[in-house]
C-alpha cells in the first residue's frame, strides 16, 4: 500500500506480537528506498503499544525499541505526552519513510493533558526539555519519563536541580539536545524501561563518551530494566522489574552528590 | 491446452487471440531471456561479475505471462528468477546488464544483486532475495488499487514452489481472498527450491490445489507452453481487473541450470535427470511450433536470434563501459533526507 | 460416522463406557465452573485478568478423552482450560495460574490459562498466536526421529490462528515429513473481535488439508462424543505412523475474549443468545439423562462436587504466597542471568 501511494497506518497490538513481522519491517520496509535507489519508498506508520506495569505478563509487557533502533532506514518515535502524540503522529504520517510509533500502554489511561485543536506537527528527531535544571541531565522516554519528572520534582523540593529531557524520537535521536544539556549539568543519567544491555541508553552513553567525555564530572549512569526476558505476571515479579519514582530519585541524588 | 508441436496440426494451433506479431514477440522474449541469462553466466565465468542467477526453463511461462500484463496499468511484483517476465513488460537488455554489472545507472544504483530489478516506470516492484517477502507487498499494492477505487488494473505476483512453504505466502493468499483483491498469484513451479526437491517441499505436488482452502479459484497450466500460460494468466488478470478477485495459477516448468553461479546442482540431482527434461525445453519447442505453423520461417528465426545476440552484445558493452556508483553513494537513499541516526 | 444428535437425543457411544461419558460431562461442568471462577475473581478485584472458554467444553472434553496420558504430547493454546483439565491438570493448578502463585508451574510468570506441565506432557505456550505450532511439529519430529511409535502430538488453535504464517509452515512441514501430529482447530467463529467472514474467504478450515496432502475432516464440536471419535481416529492414525491430520471442530465463543474485552462493541447480545440454544453443557446433560447414564440426583451431586472442588482450590491457591522478587532473575539461562561475564 505504501509503495503504491497510500499512507497506511498499521497497528500491532501489542508490541510483543510484532516479532512475526520483523522481516517485513526490518528486511523490507526499511530497505525499500535504499534498494530501489529511491524509485520506490515505503511511507508506513506502525503504531504499537509497548511497555509494562499493567500486569501484562511475559507477552503483553515488552519494550521492543532496542530490537529496531539498530536498523537504518527505519525511524522510531516514542512520545510520552498527549500533545506530542498528536504532533508526532501527524509528522510520522507525513514522513516519507517508515516510522515505528511506540505508545506506552500504561500512559493511555494514566497521563492526561491538553491537546491543541487543529492540525499541527512536531518534527521527528527533536527532543524536548520537559524540566530545566542545572545539576544533572536525565534522558528518558515513555512511562519512565513521567516518573523521572516526578522524581525530579521531588528533588526540586530538596533544592536539587535536575534537567529532564524527553527524547520523543529514538531514531533519529537529538544529539544537540543531549550534548547541550550534558555540557551544562556535567552529569548524565539515562532512564528507560527496556533491558539495559544493548539498550537505547548504551548508545546515548557511547555517544556522550565520544563527544563530551571531558565535560563530565561523574560516570554516566543507566537506570534500566533488568536483563531478563520480561516481567512476570505475579505482582512481585512486575514490581521487581519496574523502576519507581523513588528509585529514580535515589539515583538522581546519588549522582548529584558524586 | 498444452501444445505438443509434434502432435498437433497447423489448424489446431490455439492462439487465444494472439496475433502472429505477438507470437513472434513471445518467442523473441524467450530467446532474449536465454541469451541474457547465458551472458550472466559467461560474465561470471570470465571473472567480470561475481554472481548471476538462472531462469532457464522458465522462458515460456514468463513470456506468456508478460503478454497478459497491461503496460502502464498493471503492477508486477516478481521474484529474482523473473528475467523474462521483466523483459516482457518492458525492461531493456541494457537495464539487465546494468544490474549484472552493478553500475551506477542501474535502477538500484548497483546496490542489489543481479536480477533484483525495480522500475517505477514499468510498475515493476523492487525485488528482495528473501523468499515470499514480496507477497505482502503485492497484496498491499492490490489493496491500494481496490482502496483507491481503481478499476481495470491488477497486480501480478510470482514466486517459485519453495516460496509456497513460507508463512508470508499463506498470509498473503488468505488476505487477498478475504478482501477479494485484484491480484494473480503465479507460481512458477520448477520442482526445485535451490537443492530442495518438490517432494521435500510439499506433502502433495500441486500448488494450485491449495486454492480451494482459501476460497479462491486455482488452476494449473503447462509452464512450458507460452500460449497456455498467456491464456491462463490473461484470464486470471482479466478477472482481477474486473473486480472478480484473486486467482492462484500454477505453471509447471523446470529449472535446467543450477540455482545460481554459486551453486553446483550435481551435488543434489543427476545430470541425467536434467537431460531427460531437456526434451521439453520450451525455447526450441516454441520455435519449432512457430516454424511448423508458418508463423515464422527458418530465415526469420535466424534473423531473430541474430538480433537478440547483437542487442545483448551491445548492451553488454555499453553497460560494462559505465561507471560504478561512487563510494559516497553508500550513504544515499537511506532516508528521504540524510542518513545519520543523530539529528543535530 | 454416526453421530450423537444432541437435539434428538440419539446416542452413538463410539466405544465409550458410561463411566467415560460421565467423566467427560464432569470435565465440562468443571471447565465452566473454573471459567466462571476466573471471571468472578477478576470482578472481585482479586486477579487482574481471566480468559473465557465457554462454548468449548464439549470439544475439549471429547478431545482430552482421545489423549493418551503419559504418552501423547499436548501443545494447546490459551483457551484450552477443559483440555488441560481433561489430560490431568487439577483445579488447584488452574487456580495457582489464575492467582500467579509461586507454586504455579510457571512460577507465576505467565498469564492465567497459559499452563505447562512436563509431567502431563503439556508444552509451555505463549500468548502469540500460532507460535506454539512450530514447537508442536518439532515435538512430533522428535518422536519420529527417535523412531518411537504409539505416541502423537495433539496441537490446538482457534480459527484466527489459521491465518498466521506459522500455522501454514507447521502444517506443511508436518505433511512433508508425515509426522505423528494432529492439528485440532477449535473454530469458535471469533478471533477476539474479528469474525470468521473477515478471517477466511471460505468458512471451512478442514478444506485446507488437501492442499497440504493430509486428510482433513470437520465435526460438530458441540458434541463431545463426535469430537472424541474424530480426534481419536486422527491420533490413532498419527500414533501408527500414518501421518498428520487436520480436524476442525465447530463451536462458539459465548463470552468476551477475556475480562479485558467487551464483546458488545462488535457483536450483539441477541446473536450470542441465539447460539446459546446449542450450549453443549446442558445439551449433553440432557442426552445422558435421557439414556439413563446419569440421574437428576447424580447430576446435582456432580455439580455440587465440582463447586466444592473449585471452592477448595480457590481457597488453597489464594492462601499461597506470590513468588519472591528475586525469582525474576531465575531461569533466564541455565546458569547466571547477567549478560556480562566477569
Amino acid at each position: 500500500m505504501a509503495m503504491e501511494g497510500l499512507r497506511p497506518i498499521a497497528e500491532i497490538q501489542f508490541a510483543d506480537f510484532i516479532y512475526p513481522s520483523f522481516n517485513q519491517i526490518v528486511g523490507e520496509a526499511a530497505k525499500i528506498r535504499y534498494r530501489s535507489n529511491g524509485e520506490y519508498t515505503c511511507p508506513l506508520v506502525i503504531r504499537t503499544p509497548y511497555g509494562g506495569g499493567v500486569r501484562g505478563a511475559l507477552s503483553h509487557s515488552v519494550s521492543i525499541e532496542a530490537l529496531f533502533y539498530h536498523v537504518p532506514g527505519l525511524k522510531i518515535v516514542a512520545p510520552s505526552f498527549p500533545d506530542d502524540v498528536k504532533g508526532l503522529l501527524n509528522a510520522a504520517i507525513d514522513d516519507p519513510d517508515p516510522v515505528l510509533f511506540l505508545e506506552h500502554k500504561k500512559t493511555y489511561r494514566l497521563i492526561k493533558g491538553e491537546v491543541p485543536d487543529g492540525h499541527y506537527t512536531i518534527p521527528l528527531g527533536k527532543a524536548n526539555v520537559r524540566k530545566a535544571g542545572t545539576q544533572l541531565t536525565v534522558v528518558s522516554y515513555g512511562l519512565y519519563l513521567h516518573w523521572a519528572l516526578e522524581a525530579a520534582q521531588r528533588l526540586q523540593e530538596e533544592n536539587v536541580s535536575v534537567e529532564v529531557i524527553d527524547l520523543r524520537s529514538i531514531r533519529p535521536m537529538d544529539k544537540t539536545a543531549i550534548l547541550t544539556s550534558v555540557q551544562k549539568t556535567r552529569k548524565l543519567l539515562i532512564v528507560h524501561e527496556d533491558n539495559k544491555f544493548g539498550g537505547i541508553g548504551a548508545e546515548i552513553s557511547a555517544m556522550v563518551a565520544e563527544e563530551a567525555l571531558f565535560s563530565l564530572d561523574s560516570p554516566i549512569r543507566r537506570l534500566c530494566g533488568p536483563d531478563v526476558p520480561s516481567m512476570g505476571y505475579a505482582l512481585p515479579l512486575e514490581e521487581e522489574f519496574m523502576s519507581s519514582p523513588a528509585e529514580m530519585a535515589d539515583a538522581m541524588r546519588a549522582m548529584v552528590k558524586f | 491446452m498444452a501444445i505438443k508441436p509434434e502432435a498437433q496440426s497447423k489448424v489446431s494451433l490455439e492462439r487465444h487471440g494472439l496475433t502472429d506479431e505477438q507470437l513472434v514477440a513471445i518467442l523473441r522474449t524467450m530467446l532474449m531471456q536465454r541469451t541474457l541469462e547465458n551472458r550472466g553466466f559467461q560474465l561470471n565465468r570470465q571473472g567480470k561479475i561475481p554472481f548471476a542467477s538462472a531462469s532457464e526453463g522458465h522462458e515460456a511461462v514468463q513470456a506468456g505471462a508478460a503478454m497478459a500484463f497491461e503496460r502502464g496499468k498493471d503492477i508486477l511484483v516478481p521474484y529474482y528468477r523473473d528475467l523474462g517476465l521483466a523483459l516482457g513488460i518492458g525492461l531493456t537488455p541494457y537495464e539487465v546488464l546494468l544490474s549484472l554489472f552493478a553500475r551506477a545507472a542501474d535502477h538500484s544504483a548497483g546496490r542489489q544483486f543481479p536480477h533484483h530489478y525495480a522500475s517505477r516506470r514499468l510498475g515493476l516492484h523492487t525485488i528482495s532475495s528473501i523468499i515470499a517477502a514480496q507477497l505482502p507487498h503485492a497484496v498491499g499494492a492490490a489493496f491500494a488499487l481496490q482502496y483507491s477505487g481503481e478499476t481495470g488494473r491488477a497486480v501480478l505476483t510470482t514466486f517459485g514452489d519453495g516460496a509456497t512453504s513460507e508463512g508470508e505466502w499463506h498470509e498473503s493468499v488468505n488476505f487477498a481472498a478475504v478482501h477479494t483483491l485484484p491480484i494473480v498469484f503465479l507460481c512458477e513451479n520448477n520442482e526445485w527450491a535451490i537443492s530442495t526437491p518438490l517432494s521435500k517441499q510439499m506433502g502433495q505436488p500441486d500448488v494450485f490445489k491449495r486454492a480451494e482452502g482459501y476460497g479462491l479459484p486455482g488452476g494449473v497450466v503447462d509452464g512450458m507452453d507460452p500460449i497456455a500460460c498467456y491464456a491462463a494468466v490473461g484470464a486470471a488478470m482479466q478477472r482481477a481487473r474486473s473486480g472478480g478477485g484473486p486467482t492462484l495459477v500454477e505453471a509447471k516448468c523446470y529449472r535446467f541450470l543450477s540455482h545460481t553461479t554459486d551453486d553446483d546442482d550435481r551435488t543434489y540431482r543427476s545430470p541425467d535427470e536434467v537431460q531427460a527434461r531437456r526434451k521439453d525445453d520450451p525455447v526450441p519447442c516454441f520455435e519449432r511450433l512457430l516454424v511448423e505453423r508458418a508463423v515464422l520461417n527458418a530465415e526469420q528465426v535466424e534473423a531473430l536470434k541474430r538480433g537478440v545476440l547483437e542487442e545483448t552484445n551491445d548492451a553488454t558493452d555499453r553497460a560494462e563501459a559505465m561507471a560504478y556508483p561512487d563510494a559516497a553513494d553508500l550513504y544515499e537513499k537511506v532516508y528521504a533526507e540524510g542518513w545519520e541516526p543523530w539529528t543535530v | 460416522m454416526a453421530t450423537t444428535d444432541l437435539r434428538t437425543g440419539s446416542l452413538e457411544r463410539h466405544g465409550l463406557s458410561d463411566e467415560q461419558l460421565r467423566d467427560m460431562f464432569r470435565n465440562m461442568l468443571l471447565q465452566r465452573q473454573l471459567d466462571n471462577r476466573g471471571f468472578q475473581l477478576n470482578r472481585q478485584g482479586k486477579v487482574p485478568f481471566a480468559l473465557g472458554s465457554e462454548g468449548h467444553e464439549a470439544l475439549q472434553a471429547g478431545a482430552a478423552m482421545a489423549f493418551n496420558r503419559g504418552r501423547d504430547i499436548l501443545a494447546p493454546y490459551y483457551r484450552d482450560l477443559g483440555l488441560c483439565l481433561g489430560i490431568g491438570l487439577s483445579p488447584f493448578e488452574i487456580l495457582l495460574s489464575i492467582f500467579a502463585r509461586a507454586e504455579d508451574h510457571n512460577g507465576g510468570r505467565q498469564f492465567p490459562n497459559h499452563y505447562s506441565s512436563k509431567a502431563a506432557g503439556l508444552m509451555s505456550f505463549s500468548s502469540i498466536l500460532a507460535a506454539h505450532l512450530p514447537h508442536a511439529v518439532g515435538a512430533a519430529f522428535a518422536i519420529a526421529y527417535r523412531g518411537e511409535t504409539g505416541r502423537a502430538v495433539l496441537a490446538t488453535c482457534g480459527d484466527g490462528t489459521t491465518s498466521e504464517g506459522e500455522w501454514h509452515e507447521s502444517m506443511n512441514f508436518a505433511a512433508v515429513h508425515k509426522l505423528p501430529f494432529v492439528m485440532l482447530v477449535e473454530n469458535n467463529e471469533w478471533a477476539i473481535s474479528t469474525p470468521l467472514a473477515k478471517q477466511m474467504a471460505q468458512p471451512e478450515i478442514w478444506k485446507r488439508a488437501a492442499g497440504y496432502g493430509m486428510p482433513g475432516r470437520r465435526f460438530n464440536g458441540f458434541d463431545p462424543i463426535e469430537t472424541y471419535a474424530a480426534v481419536k481416529e486422527a491420533m490413532d492414525r498419527a500414533r501408527a505412523g500414518e501421518g498428520p491430520t487436520l480436524v476442525e471442530g465447530t463451536c462458539y465463543r459465548y463470552l468476551a475474549h477475556s475480562t479485558d474485552d467487551n464483546d458488545l462493541t462488535y457483536r450483539t447480545r441477541e446473536v450470542v443468545q441465539e447460539r446459546r440454544k446449542d450450549d453443549p453443557v446442558p445439551a449433553f446433560e440432557a442426552v445422558l439423562l435421557e439414556h439413563g447414564i446419569v440421574t437428576p440426583e447424580g447430576v446435582a451431586a456432580m455439580r455440587k462436587d465440582v463447586l466444592r472442588e473449585t471452592n477448595e482450590a480457590t481457597d488453597a491457591a489464594e492462601a499461597l504466597p506470590y513468588p519472591e522478587p528475586t525469582d525474576l532473575y531465575k531461569h533466564v539461562y541455565e546458569g547466571a542471568w547477567e549478560p556480562w561475564q566477569s
